[in-house]
């Protein structure tokens, strides 16, 4: 009875609002650009949580990345005819770094070069990562076929090495290839595993792994391919003598990380003469692109509230012209016998019935906003339920609140003076 | 004078006691009644009759509970009503009396159906009950052909035909018409004083305000207001039934 009561209530207002279809599509606007705008917003901001904790977990939350970097000085040095610039990392930053904090658990040191592989008649450039065991707990990735690098692969210099999906799928590499024999810059390994990779970017981090990686023992790397590469250029040959391109620092505590990170700075300030090292804290950069996504938040989100303010403006002085309006017909219901607060209530529930179709017309844009965002920008939007009840709920809200002010000018109209009323 | 023409005989339904009026205007006070006594019986047919300004629109208006008293009594049904509140006035308009206006006053958004379901809205009935009894009421009315139409396909007779249906829709004690016939063609307006002439003879206390003595003629008893009192009242309720 009541169900059937409120139900009829509302197709009342639905009705009273169709008289003036024109006008209630108008007065509406307002409400559906701002819930299509907070359901943009909150989809938008969902996905970047997604997609920060999506990175988090590719990057490692604990993680720390000390990466060698020409430093600016070497970069115009090294233009010079048959210069060799030495810079970056060394085998000995990564003891010390190892040794010197309590808090850190487990280190992977990264040795990078390109080199041209070839499996039978396959071939191609691979990048080949002299690391050791560490790295896969590091970076942790599903293994495909076979096993990754161990420590007595690392004891015993064992020529061996671990694909990646992409790169070995490029030379036919499959699970059958294990223990068969690819040759990585001319030298004959035994490739023991597949993993999978994980490349692409999070936010301005490179992703440790790439899809076209080898890894070997950082020792036979170092003792096949040693510490100077040549890099061709349009000039001419270019030396480089690196030890380490990286080192990958886990921390055991996710609180401790950005202060380790400071340390190890401070550290290699102390031995290295020019700045030829970036450490980077992913948890800090992804910090960082949340509160860029925040500022992003604050702006639509105020679009959303001066959009949502002028739409329940909008309301209520459509509301107040249908008061003005219809003061007749409150007349009629009032001598009748309709109490004050019943023609409240039929005025408050059309004005809830408006903002709510509103709400839900802009649920639908709001919806097709993320959507189109993901569509030409590639970026991560969720839609979730709070996304779509809490629009739906401000535009409930909204309804009661500018719908309150009519809807108690409605119900003071004398009802000797309304039914006189032209 | 007036009082003598009330009858204890009969069963009263409303009555006035030195009921006063007084609006504001300004600065001006308007007096709209100025001490009144009367007294209406179940069942009796009425015309309250004076120039305008006399007073019979806001002895209609009291009568009707659409306004109260400045002093004064008021008894509807043996309830005294005068320093009810407004939900309580609403509460009594809805269960004990009905309204006829001259400009008809129905909704133009509803249809005839809704228009008389109204009270039955308001007395909270269900939906398919009041339908059911809008229905009956249209026919009773001579417009059951016309229950889906909306006010403005309807001539005005039949206009003031659905909003007698809907005076009727709560089973009024009495029923309140002022100037029902004034924007009516006299043809018309007689179809629709026989109609109020019917109900009447079914029980209904009728209550008329109206300036045209051809329309008073029908009612058994006549009062004549003039600046806010009662002038004379003309025929006896010994008439009443």
């Amino acid at each position: 009875m009541r169900q059937t009561r409120i139900t009829r209530n509302i197709w009342l207002g639905i009705e009273n609002l169709l008289l003036h279809k024109l006008r209630s599509l108008l007065t509406m606007l307002g409400v559906v650009f701002g819930v299509g705008s907070v359901v943009a917003m909150l989809s938008v901001g969902e996905g970047a949580s997604k997609e920060a904790l999506e990175q988090i977990r590719k990057l490692g939350s604990n993680n720390i990345i000390v990466s060698s970097v020409k430093s600016a000085e070497e970069e115009q040095t090294s233009i010079q005819h048959s210069h060799m610039s030495i810079y970056g990392l060394t085998y000995e930053d990564h003891h010390r770094i190892a040794e010197s904090f309590s808090d850190i658990q487990q280190t992977a040191p990264v040795k990078l070069m390109r080199k041209d592989s070839r499996l039978y008649e396959r071939a191609m450039e691979l990048r080949v990562v002299g690391t050791t065991p560490e790295w896969f707990k590091l970076v942790p990735r599903e293994i495909l076929a076979g096993r990754v690098l161990l420590q007595s692969d690392q004891d015993k210099q064992a020529p061996v090495a671990v694909l990646t999906e992409f790169g070995a799928r490029k030379i036919l590499a499959t699970e059958h290839t294990i223990g068969q024999t690819i040759s990585i810059g001319g030298d004959q390994f035994e490739i023991v595993g597949i993993v999978k990779s994980e490349s692409g970017q999070a936010g301005n981090i490179q992703i440790p792994d790439q899809q076209v990686d080898v890894y070997i023992p950082i020792e036979v790397a170092r003792v096949y391919f040693g510490d100077i590469f040549t890099k061709r250029t349009s000039g001419g040959d270019e030396r480089e003598m690196v030890e380490l391109h990286q080192i990958i620092v886990q921390v055991d505590e996710p609180k401790k990380v950005e202060s380790i990170a400071a340390g190890i700075e401070r550290m290699l300030e102390q031995f290295h003469k020019k700045k030829d090292y970036v450490v980077s804290v992913p948890l800090a950069l992804l910090k960082q692109a949340e509160a860029t996504k925040r500022t992003f938040n604050i702006v639509l989100g105020s679009i959303a509230g001066i959009s949502l303010l002028v739409g329940g403006i909008g309301i209520m002085n459509i509301m107040l012209a249908s008061v003005t309006e219809r003061t007749r017909e409150i007349g009629i219901r009032r001598a009748i016998g309709a109490k004050r607060r019943q023609i409240i209530y039929q005025f408050l529930i059309e004005t809830v019935v408006l903002s709510t179709m509103g709400g839900i017309i802009g649920l639908g844009i709001g919806v097709l906003i993320p959507v189109l965002i993901t569509y030409f920008s590639g970026m991560i939007t969720v839609i979730t339920l709070k996304g779509i009840l809490l629009p739906l709920l401000i535009s409930m809200t909204i309804g009661i609140l500018f719908g309150l002010y009519p809807a108690v000018r409605a119900a003071n109209v004398d009802p000797i003076v309304a039914l006189r009323h032209e | 004078m007036s009082e003598q023409a009330l009858s204890n005989n009969h069963e009263e339904i409303l009555r006035l006691e030195n009921a006063h009026k007084i609006y504001k205007m300004g600065t001006e006070q308007v007096r709209a009644l100025a001490g009144v006594t009367v007294s209406f019986n179940k069942g009796s047919f009425w015309a309250i009759m004076g120039p305008s300004g006399s007073g019979k629109s806001t002895m209609m208006n009291i009568l009707g509970c659409l306004d109260r008293l400045t002093s004064g009594s008021y008894y509807l049904d043996g309830q005294d009503v005068s320093q009810l509140d407004d939900d309580s006035l609403s509460e009594f308009r809805l269960k004990y009396l009905g309204f006829i206006f001259q400009s008809f006053n129905l909704i133009p958004q509803l249809t005839v159906q809704r228009n008389i379901e109204l009270p039955l809205y308001y007395l909270g009935w269900d939906a398919s009950q009041s339908a059911a009894r809008a229905k009956e009421l249209a026919e009773q009315v001579g417009l059951g052909d016309r229950v889906g139409h909306r006010p403005t396909e309807l001539s005005g007779g039949q206009m003031q035909r659905v909003a007698i249906a809907r005076a009727l829709a709560n089973d009024p004690h009495v029923i309140f018409a002022d100037e029902p016939t004034g924007n009516l063609d006299s043809t018309t307006g007689v179809q629709i004083l026989e109609l109020l002439i019917k109900l009447n003879e079914l029980g209904k206390t009728i209550i008329i305000v109206t300036h045209e003595p051809a329309i008073a003629e029908h009612a058994q008893n006549r009062l004549h207001m003039i600046d806010g009192k009662i002038d004379r009242i003309e025929g006896g309720c010994d008439e009443t039934n």
